[in-house]
Parts: structure tokens; C-alpha cells; sequence
């Protein structure tokens, strides 16, 4: 069935996802977003082009989730640097968005009266000059300038007793840089700030120095976390332009290394959430289990986190007896110790008292800022790409949505046990009715100016890649879309009202990508 | 209680050997001298930076500290400020965006100092290179003692590359 918007002549995008273009003007832009808002569709991503060279100005495309699919919509702007229309009133997701957009390619999101909402840079840091748009196409990646002054106008909070604390971007632990902004009273938040951008490489504009089919190493790299997620992303986009299936053993066994991928990041997550809670015997006994998976996974598919496993056509693993064999083996040894740990968390009170009730996330807010993936599921929203609207193989496969109503802390820990579980499951069932056939297929030749679009539910939430073919096979433009983009800002709502000491714990249970927003 | 003692006891200790150094991921050898390596030792404190990684080498840094590998038994353990460190552990190619971070970051660890640089990224720059958001590899930023390559290292060549960077020349 395919959305209705009126007057909007709908196009399929050919492929696994179910989605749909369209061509819209600068009213239609608006119109379609509010239309598709009242419909309770979601943004799922939102980016521009340089098409210039094409005969136009800019483009921008926004990605509309809605119960039949993705649709696509597309406004071609006649100037490089013209407005369009602000969505972020509807969709708050979309300001970041619109202003990286803005410090990338130049155009620039604009209310009704004529106002910007935000006009701070967002991955514009002091890198690049700010009349330089470093993605268009007559800026060389190779360009460098000299840094730049780079101050950012964090909102105040004033009051008395108010006071700052400036973290980052080099944190206390070991992770990723961004800076948190908070604003305090005593120990309770008041105001949560992020900045991120720090780890912006360049992604989208070193994506065009390559071919479709060599770009896929480099979008298994966008998040290491989530690289079986962004390859199989990228490889669902380039197969639908291509036209080409992989074939039945290829797609279970990518659901195979999607699973699996799935259960080392919740592993490794409640370890350290048992740890930030207080208690290091939960760090010790999941890192061993998780320990225990990479190591699987080097021993039968080459790599401990399953990089480069998924490849344009197909996965360059397989699986035979014997790993099926050892791959159930490890299925039933991991859910029984999972099952031990789990009664040891629930019983424990002073961890416990860490998780329930704090950093609570309502289904109302979660719902306001488009919040996705497992985050969502513990605010009890029913968002999962697995399920609804389970593209192969997971259509047959049946995945059960894990969901919580609570939006704490204890909710987003239930949320990843019981995920395990669901994952293991789907793991047996996979192996045990693994078809014989081929594991990859060759992709013809691409025709220049299409357009292929990817939807995986990766552990974190779902991802999207839109990628565009240039000419001879190379990629002209590809946007990876992470759901941290639409789950940083929750974070910031998560913790208000909460102690900073809980901030940690709190950061944790979301667990978002600085690399996979930064780009 | 009787539930959590029972596991640590059923599972026991999985701590297997250290790697040996390899002196073929030594960048330079110039910097410190013998006696102060000796002093260093093995009690060395550690902070990690990350300079614009995929978070791939993270989540391996990471794994030095589960029980297999457990780098904190040989006396090397992570610390929460640069002041602390006797070593900076650095990933990624080092975003723009990151650049002065890591040179103040390198400029707060006192002397004697070393630096070792994780992954495919911070020896080469890797897959994203050189570019208007990306400086390459870490040695274009700050000085180098010791290089791991792999995408990313295992945990046992990351102990490699930090054991190596101690260990006193002949």
C-alpha cells in the first residue's frame, strides 16, 4: 500500500526497502511534512546535495517514515545557497540536521517569518572558513585552511546559584570526544548542552572519491560499533539500484552477523552499566561473554567485529556443519549464563536503586523528538525496522519486539537482556533453515543518477544510507544517517532533574554514536 | 550474595600471558632514555584519546581490560586526566576538529612522555586519509614512539604496542 499524499505524485525506489520519491516545491515541502506529521510519521534523515553540475542549484532530501515505508522527498532549489523551508517546529529532530546541512553544503533552513531557528554551526567547528561549504563539488577534499577561531554560544542559564560545568571534548573514560554543557544547582541538573562535530572527518566527501563497490569498507567504518549494520545498509542501497538479489542464503546469513552484532554491543553495554551502577563483578562477567562472541566470530567469520563480512552482492563468510554446530553450542551456553546474570542484576538492591526511576525518558517526549530504535522500545514505542516493516529476511523470521514502558534506566537495561534473548532465538532459527546456495552474486554495471536506499535496524536503532551513482561506477553522493542523530537530544532531556553523578550511568544506557552523527 | 560468589567461583580466573614486545612497531627510540624507561616500568598510567576514530579501536581498548587480558594485572591502568598519564594512547585519524584537543591533551601529560598510536588510522590515516576535516595519521599531530596497525588491533597487539613503548632498548 503505497502513503497518500495528495497532490504528490509518489515514484518506488526500487529495492528490498519499501519507499517511494518524490518531487516536491518549496510549499509542497512544507505540506508534506506537516501532512506527514498528522499521519505520525517520523524524519528519519534529512540532507543536501551540490547539483549544480546537473543544471540546478542545491538539492534537499528528507527522509519521511511512515507505517507503509520510507518516502523520499525532494526539493531542488534553483541557487547553491537559497533557502528552504525550517522543519524543525514539526519534526525537532530535524535542527541539527538542517544545520549541518547548512555548515556542509550551504543552504540554510528558514521559518515562515523569515527567521532562523539556530544559526550556530554544527560540525563546523574552526576547520574551514565559514564561507567555505566543504561539500560542494568545486571544494577539493584536499583543501585545508588555517584553524579558524571556533567559539560556540552555549545557552546560559542564570539564576542564583546556577553554575556551569564544561566536560570535554577529551572525557575522564574511553570513549568518544563531544562536550556536555551542564548547568547546575548543588548536584541536579538543570540544563544539559551537547556539542558534538569533533570527530567530523569528512565521511560523506571522501565517499565520492570512490567506486560503489569499494565505498562499502568505508561505510562498514562510519561506526565501528554498527559496522555489519552500515554495510548491509549501504549494500541494500547500491543491490537496489543495481537490481539485484542476493539470494536467500546471502540475506539470512547477513541477519546472522546482524544478530550477532547485536548481542556483543548489549554484552558489552550491561557490563559497563553494571559497572556505573556500582557493581564491577557485572563489568568482569560481561566482558568475558562478550570476549567470548568476538572470538567466535574471529574463529568462523575472520573478524572479531564482522567488518568487511557483508560485500556488495552478498557476505564473503559462510558457514558449515560443524560452525552451525558451534554456533548453537555457544547459543545455548550464552542464554544459560545469561539467564544466571540477569537473576544476580535483578536481585542486586544497590544496582537496583541506581536504574529504576532515573533518567527517565517519557513515551510523550521520546515520541515529540523522534526518538528511534531501543532507546524508543524502552519508552514504549514500537519502532523496530526488524519488525514493522521487516524487510527479508526478518519478514520470515518473525522477530519479537522488546519493549518497556518506563524510559529509565532499568527500562533501556531490560530492554538489551531480553534483545539478547530475541537475538539468540533468531540466531537458532537461521542456522537451522540456512539454505544451500550462493553466498555472493555479481552486480552489473550501475547507471549513472540512480538512486538506492538502505533501512537496517542496527543494535542502536535503524540506520539509513542514500546513496547516488556517478559516472563509471563511482559513488556521486551517500548520505549514512545514525540514529544518534534523532537520540543525542533525548539525552538531554533524559538527565534534567537528575544529579550529575547519575550522568555517566545515565549517558550509558542510551549509548550514541559521536562517530556515526559526526561523519 | 550466594548467587553472585557462586559465579565469580564457577568461572574462576581466564587471565592468559601477556604478548612480547615487538620492537618492529617502535617509531622512534630517541626520546627517553633507558633509566627513565626503567623507572617508568611497568606501573604506567595511561589516558586514551580519541582524535576522530570510527570507535571501532575503542571498543578493543576496551577489551584489554576484560579478563582475558586484563592489562590492569601487569600494573598498567587507565587514567581520567592527561595530568596523570604517563603514555597517551591515540585512535583515529585526528579530525580537524580534534587537532588542538589532542596537542593540549599531549602538552598536560608531563615528562617523560610517550605516545603510542592504535589502529590502521593513527598509523596511516587509514581508509578516510588526508582531507579538509582530517589530518591523517596521529604522527602529523603530535610525536610517535610506538605505531599498532590492524582495523582495529586486537586487544593483544594493543598490550604489544603499550609493552613495547616501556621496554628499555638492549
Amino acid at each position: 500500500m503505497k502513503p497518500a499524499f495528495p497532490g504528490l505524485e509518489l515514484i518506488p525506489v526500487p529495492g528490498t526497502v519499501r519507499a517511494w520519491r518524490a518531487e516536491v516545491d518549496v510549499r509542497g515541502w512544507r505540506d508534506t511534512a506537516e501532512a506527514a506529521l498528522s499521519a505520525g510519521a517520523r524524519l528519519g534523515a534529512l540532507w543536501a546535495s551540490d547539483e549544480r553540475d546537473l543544471g540546478g542549484g542545491s538539492r534537499v532530501r528528507a527522509l519521511l517514515v511512515c507505517f507503509e515505508g520510507l518516502v523520499c522527498i525532494e526539493l531542488r532549489l534553483p541557487d547553491i545557497a537559497t533557502a528552504f523551508p525550517d522543519l524543525s517546529d514539526l519534526f525537532p529532530c530535524a535542527a541539527r540536521m538542517q544545520r549541518a546541512a547548512h555548515d556542509l553544503v550551504g543552504v540554510r533552513a528558514v521559518a515562515a517569518d523569515g527567521k532562523v531557528a539556530d544559526e550556530r554551526p554544527w560540525l563546523r567547528h574552526g576547520a574551514w572558513p565559514q564561507d567555505v561549504f566543504p561539500l560542494r563539488r568545486d571544494v577539493a577534499n584536499a583543501s585545508a585552511w588555517p584553524a579558524g577561531e571556533d567559539r560556540y554560544a552555549f545557552v546560559a542559564v542564570e539564576g542564583d546559584g546556577v553554575h556551569e560545568i564544561p566536560v570535554g571534548p577529551v572525557h575522564a573514560g574511553t570513549i568518544e570526544p563531544g562536550h556536555f554543557r551542564f548547568s547546575i544547582v548543588g548536584e541536579r541538573v538543570l540544563k544539559l548542552e551537547e556539542r558534538l562535530g569533533y570527530k567530523h572527518k569528512g565521511v560523506e566527501k571522501r565517499f565520492e572519491q570512490l567506486g560503489l563497490e569499494d565505498a562499502i569498507r568505508l561505510a562498514g567504518r562510519i561506526s565501528g560499533d554498527s559496522t555489519v549494520a552500515y554495510a548491509w545498509g549501504y549494500a541494500m542501497a547500491l543491490e537496489s539500484m543495481a537490481g539485484v538479489n542476493p539470494g536467500e542464503r546471502a540475506i539470512l546469513l547477513r541477519a546472522l552477523l546482524l544478530e550477532r552484532e547485536r548481542i556483543a554491543n548489549h554484552l558489552g553495554d550491561l557490563g559497563y552499566l553494571g559497572n556505573d551502577g556500582g557493581l564491577a563483578f557485572g563489568l568482569a562477567q560481561f566482558s568475558r561473554l562478550k570476549e567470548d562472541l568476538l572470538r567466535t566470530n574471529d574463529g568462523t567469520f575472520g573478524h572479531r567485529y564482522l567488518m568487511d563480512r557483508i560485500v556488495p552482492g552478498g557476505v564473503a563468510v559462510d558457514v558449515d556443519s560443524a560452525a552451525i554446530a558451534l554456533l548453537l553450542d555457544e547459543a545455548d551456553r550464552l542464554e544459560r549464563e545469561l539467564g544466571r546474570l540477569r537473576a544476580i542484576y535483578d536481585d542486586h538492591a544497590g544496582l537496583q536503586d541506581r536504574f529504576v526511576a532515573c533518567g527517565k525518558l517519557t513515551a510523550e517526549t521520546a515520541a515529540r523528538l523522534g526518538v528511534v530504535g531501543l532507546a524508543a522500545r524502552a519508552s514504549g514505542l514500537a519502532f523496530d525496522a526488524r519488525v514493522y516493516p521487516a524487510h527479508a529476511p526478518y519478514d520470515a523470521l518473525e522477530p519479537r519486539m522488546c519493549t518497556r514502558r518506563h524510559g529509565d534506566v532499568a527500562a533501556r537495561v531490560n530492554v538489551r537482556f531480553e534483545e539478547i534473548l530475541e537475538s539468540l532465538g533468531l540466531e537458532r532459527r537461521i542456522l537451522r533453515q540456512l539454505p544451500s546456495g550462493e553466498s555472493r552474486v555479481a552486480l552489473p554495471a550501475i547507471t549513472e543518477g540512480s538512486l538506492g536506499l538502505g533501512w537496517i535496524e542496527g543494535w542502536r536503532g535503524e540506520i539509513f544510507v542514500a546513496l547516488e551513482a556517478g559516472p563509471r561506477g563511482t559513488v556521486r553522493r551517500c548520505h549514512p544517517h545514525d540514529p544518534s542523530w534523532q537520540n543525542w537530544p533525548a539525552l538531554e532531556h533524559a538527565i534534567l532533574g537528575n544529579i550529575v553523578p547519575d550522568f555517566p550511568l545515565i549517558n550509558k544506557s542510551f549509548n550514541l554514536s559521536y562517530a556515526g552523527q559526526d561523519l | 550474595m550466594h548467587k553472585l560468589l557462586r559465579q565469580i567461583a564457577r568461572v574462576g580466573i581466564r587471565t592468559e600471558a601477556p604478548p612480547k614486545p615487538d620492537e618492529s612497531l617502535r617509531q622512534r627510540s630517541d626520546r627517553l632514555s633507558d633509566e627513565v624507561l626503567r623507572l617508568l616500568g611497568r606501573a604506567l598510567a595511561i589516558r586514551h584519546v580519541d582524535a576522530g576514530s570510527c570507535n571501532g579501536c575503542e571498543l578493543e581498548i576496551h577489551a584489554v581490560n576484560n579478563p582475558y587480558y586484563n592489562l590492569e594485572g601487569l600494573g598498567i591502568r587507565f587514567v581520567a586526566s592527561p595530568r596523570h598519564a604517563d603514555m597517551l594512547l591515540v585512535t583515529g585519524p585526528v579530525s580537524r576538529n580534534m587537532e588542538s584537543a589532542l596537542r593540549q591533551t599531549y602538552d598536560a601529560v608531563p615528562e617523560p612522555k610517550l605516545v603510542v598510536a592504535v589502529g590502521d588510522c593513527g598509523c596511516t590515516g587509514g581508509i578516510f586519509g588526508e582531507g579538509y576535516a582530517s589530518c591523517g595519521r596521529v604522527a602529523n599531530v603530535i610525536p610517535v614512539d610506538v605505531a599498532v596497525p590492524g582495523c582495529p588491533p586486537p586487544p593483544a597487539a594493543i598490550m604489544q604496542g603499550i609493552l613495547t613503548a616501556v621496554q628499555r632498548k638492549r
